[in-house]
C-alpha cells in the first residue's frame, strides 16, 4: 500500500518531468518552426489539389468539351450549367457545340465528381486556392475562353 | 507629502499593472508558441510586440453585451471585485529595499487572506450570470481554491518558520547570506515545487483550469461576460499569476536581492551592480516562465484527480515536509 504509493508519486514525477523536457526542448530549437506565414511564404500545393474547375485550352485556343452536359448533371449543387448553341460545320451539318461554360465556383464543392463524370477529359481540376474577394458576382466564371473551339476529332 | 502619495502611488501601480498584464499575455502567448513549435503573434509591431495594445483597444470598444436574465447588480461587480484583488495584494510586495507601498508585520499572511479572496469573484460571477456552465465553473473554482490554500498555507509556513517572521522585509533580510531555496535544503525544495502547483492551481491556470474548461463549459464562469468586463477577469488572472510569483520570489529566491556565490567576491560585486528591481522582476519572470511552461505541457486533470491529487499527495507530503524542517530546525541544522 505505502510501496504502491511511493512508486505512483515516483512514475508520476518521472512522466510529468519528461513531458516538460519535451516542451523545453522546443522552446528553445526554434529553426524546428512549423509554422507557414501564409502571404510571404505561399504553401507547396500537392498537384491533385482540388481549387477549382478548368477547362484546358491549347495553343490554338482549342478545348474539349462537346457540351455534353454530363458534367452538369453529375455536379450535385448545380454549379455548372452548360449553355450550347446549334453549328454547321464543313459537311453542312447541323451540330450542337458549346457555347457558354458556366460555372459557379462560390457553389463548388470542390468534390471533382464533374471532372471523372467528363467522357473527352476536357475538364480538370487545379490547385489554386486564393479565391477569396469582396464580390460573390467575381465567382461566377465563364470557363470556355473568347474565341475559342472545339479540337477536331473529338466527338 | 502624503495627499502626493496618495495620489501618486496609485496611478504608478495601475501603470504598472497594465503594462505588466499586457506583456504577460503576449509572453503567454510566445511561449505558448515556441513550445509548441509555432512562431506566435508577429504582425503587430516588431515581433507582434503591439499585439496586445491591439488587443486591448479591440477589447475596449467592443460592446458591453449583458444578458437578460442576470443578477445585474452581482453581474457587474464580479469583475470589479477580481480586478481590486490583486492591487490589494501589490500592498506588502517589496519591489526592491525601499520600494514596499506598506511593510506591514503580517505581510504574507496579509497575501494568503486576500488572494483567496479571488474565489469569491469568481463564485458571484457564476452566481449571477444564470448559466449552468458559469455555475459549474465557479463552484469547480470553490472547491479547487479552498483545497489548494491548505497545502500552498503549509509550503509558506515551511518558509516562515525558518525565517521566523511574517514580515516581507524581515523574510528577505533573513536570506541576506543565501536564498532559502539554496540554504534551506529537502524542506525548502520540497515547499517550493508544493508552492509552484498551488499557485498553478490558485490562479486557474492549466492543467487546472477546471474553472473555465472550454472543452466541457464553454468558457466557465465568464462564459456571459464579453468586452471590458471579460478583459478585467483575463487582466485579474495574469496579475494574480505576477503576485502570487512575487511572493514566491520573495519566500524564496531572495526578494530584490542579488545572487551570490559563497567566497566569489569579485563575482559578487557585478551582481551587485544590477539594481534590484531588475534582479526582481528577472526572478518573477522566472517562476512566471516555469508556471507557463506547466500549461503548456501537462493536460488538464479531471475534478476527482485535482482534488484527489490535492488530499493525498500534496497534503500529507507538505505536512510531513513542515515537520521535518521543524526537525531540522531543531537539530540547529539550518542556519536563519
Ligand atoms: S467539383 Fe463537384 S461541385 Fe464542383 S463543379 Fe464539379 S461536380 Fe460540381
Ligand atoms: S466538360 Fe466534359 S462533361 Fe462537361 S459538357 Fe464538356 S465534354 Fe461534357
Amino acid at each position: 500500500m505505502t510501496f504502491n504509493y511511493i512508486k505512483d508519486l515516483i512514475h508520476a514525477i518521472r512522466s510529468l518531468l519528461k513531458g516538460m523536457k519535451i516542451t523545453l526542448k522546443y522552446f528553445f530549437s526554434p529553426k524546428r518552426i512549423i509554422t507557414q506565414q501564409y502571404p510571404t511564404m505561399k504553401p507547396v500545393l500537392a498537384e491533385k489539389f482540388r481549387g477549382e474547375v478548368v477547362l484546358i485550352h491549347d495553343e490554338q485556343n482549342e478545348h474539349k468539351c462537346t457540351g455534353c452536359t454530363s458534367c452538369e448533371i453529375a455536379c450535385p449543387n448545380g454549379t455548372i450549367k452548360i449553355v450550347t448553341k446549334q453549328e454547321v460545320n464543313e459537311a453542312g451539318k447541323k451540330k450542337k457545340a458549346l457555347d457558354v461554360f458556366v460555372y459557379h465556383l462560390e457553389l463548388c464543392t470542390m468534390c471533382g465528381l464533374c471532372v471523372e463524370a467528363c467522357p473527352t477529359a476536357a475538364i480538370y481540376m487545379k490547385n489554386s486556392y486564393e479565391h477569396s474577394t469582396f464580390d460573390r458576382h467575381t465567382l461566377l466564371r465563364k470557363l470556355n475562353q473568347e474565341g475559342s473551339k472545339l479540337q477536331s476529332g473529338i466527338e | 507629502m502624503t495627499i502626493l502619495k496618495f495620489i501618486l502611488i496609485p496611478i504608478i501601480i495601475i501603470a504598472l499593472f497594465s503594462i505588466i498584464g499586457m506583456f504577460l499575455v503576449y509572453m503567454e502567448r510566445k511561449v505558448c508558441a515556441f513550445m509548441q513549435i509555432r512562431i506566435g503573434p508577429n504582425r503587430v509591431g516588431k515581433f507582434g510586440m503591439l499585439q496586445t495594445v491591439a488587443d486591448t483597444l479591440k477589447l475596449v470598444l467592443k460592446e458591453n453585451f449583458s444578458p437578460k436574465y442576470i443578477d445585474k447588480f452581482l453581474y457587474n461587480l464580479a469583475p470589479l471585485l477580481a480586478i481590486i484583488i490583486p492591487f490589494v495584494l501589490t500592498i506588502p510586495i517589496a519591489y526592491s529595499k525601499s520600494w514596499q507601498i506598506w511593510d506591514i508585520n503580517i505581510g504574507v499572511l496579509f497575501i494568503t487572506a486576500f488572494s483567496s479572496l479571488s474565489v469569491i469573484s469568481i463564485l458571484i460571477a457564476g452566481w449571477a450570470s444564470n448559466n449552468k456552465y458559469s455555475m459549474i465553473g465557479a463552484l469547480r473554482s470553490g472547491a479547487q481554491i479552498i483545497s489548494y490554500e491548505l497545502s500552498g498555507g503549509l509550503a509558506i509556513l515551511t518558509i516562515v518558520m525558518f525565517s521566523q517572521s511574517l514580515k516581507i522585509s524581515e523574510i528577505i533580510a533573513s536570506q541576506a547570506n543565501g536564498w532559502w531555496i539554496i540554504k534551506g535544503h529537502i524542506p525548502v525544495i520540497v515547499s517550493f515545487c508544493i508552492y509552484m502547483i498551488t499557485i498553478t492551481a490558485e490562479c486557474n491556470r492549466a492543467p487546472f483550469d477546471l474553472t473555465e474548461a472550454e472543452s466541457e463549459l464553454t468558457a466557465g464562469f465568464h462564459t456571459e461576460y464579453s468586452g471590458m468586463k471579460f478583459a478585467l477577469f483575463f487582466l485579474a488572472e495574469y496579475l494574480n499569476i505576477f503576485i502570487l510569483s512575487a511572493l514566491g520570489v520573495i519566500l524564496y529566491l531572495g526578494g530584490w536581492q542579488p545572487f551570490h556565490l559563497p567566497n566569489l567576491l569579485e563575482f559578487n560585486n557585478i551582481m551587485d551592480f544590477i539594481p534590484a528591481p531588475i534582479w526582481f522582476f528577472f526572478k518573477v519572470f522566472l517562476i512566471i516562465f516555469i508556471i507557463m511552461w506547466f500549461r503548456w505541457t501537462f493536460p488538464r486533470l479531471r475534478i476527482d484527480q485535482l482534488l484527489k491529487l490535492e488530499w493525498h499527495f500534496l497534503l500529507p507530503l507538505s505536512l510531513l515536509n513542515l515537520i521535518f524542517g521543524f526537525i531540522l530546525i531543531m537539530l540547529n541544522f539550518i542556519v536563519k
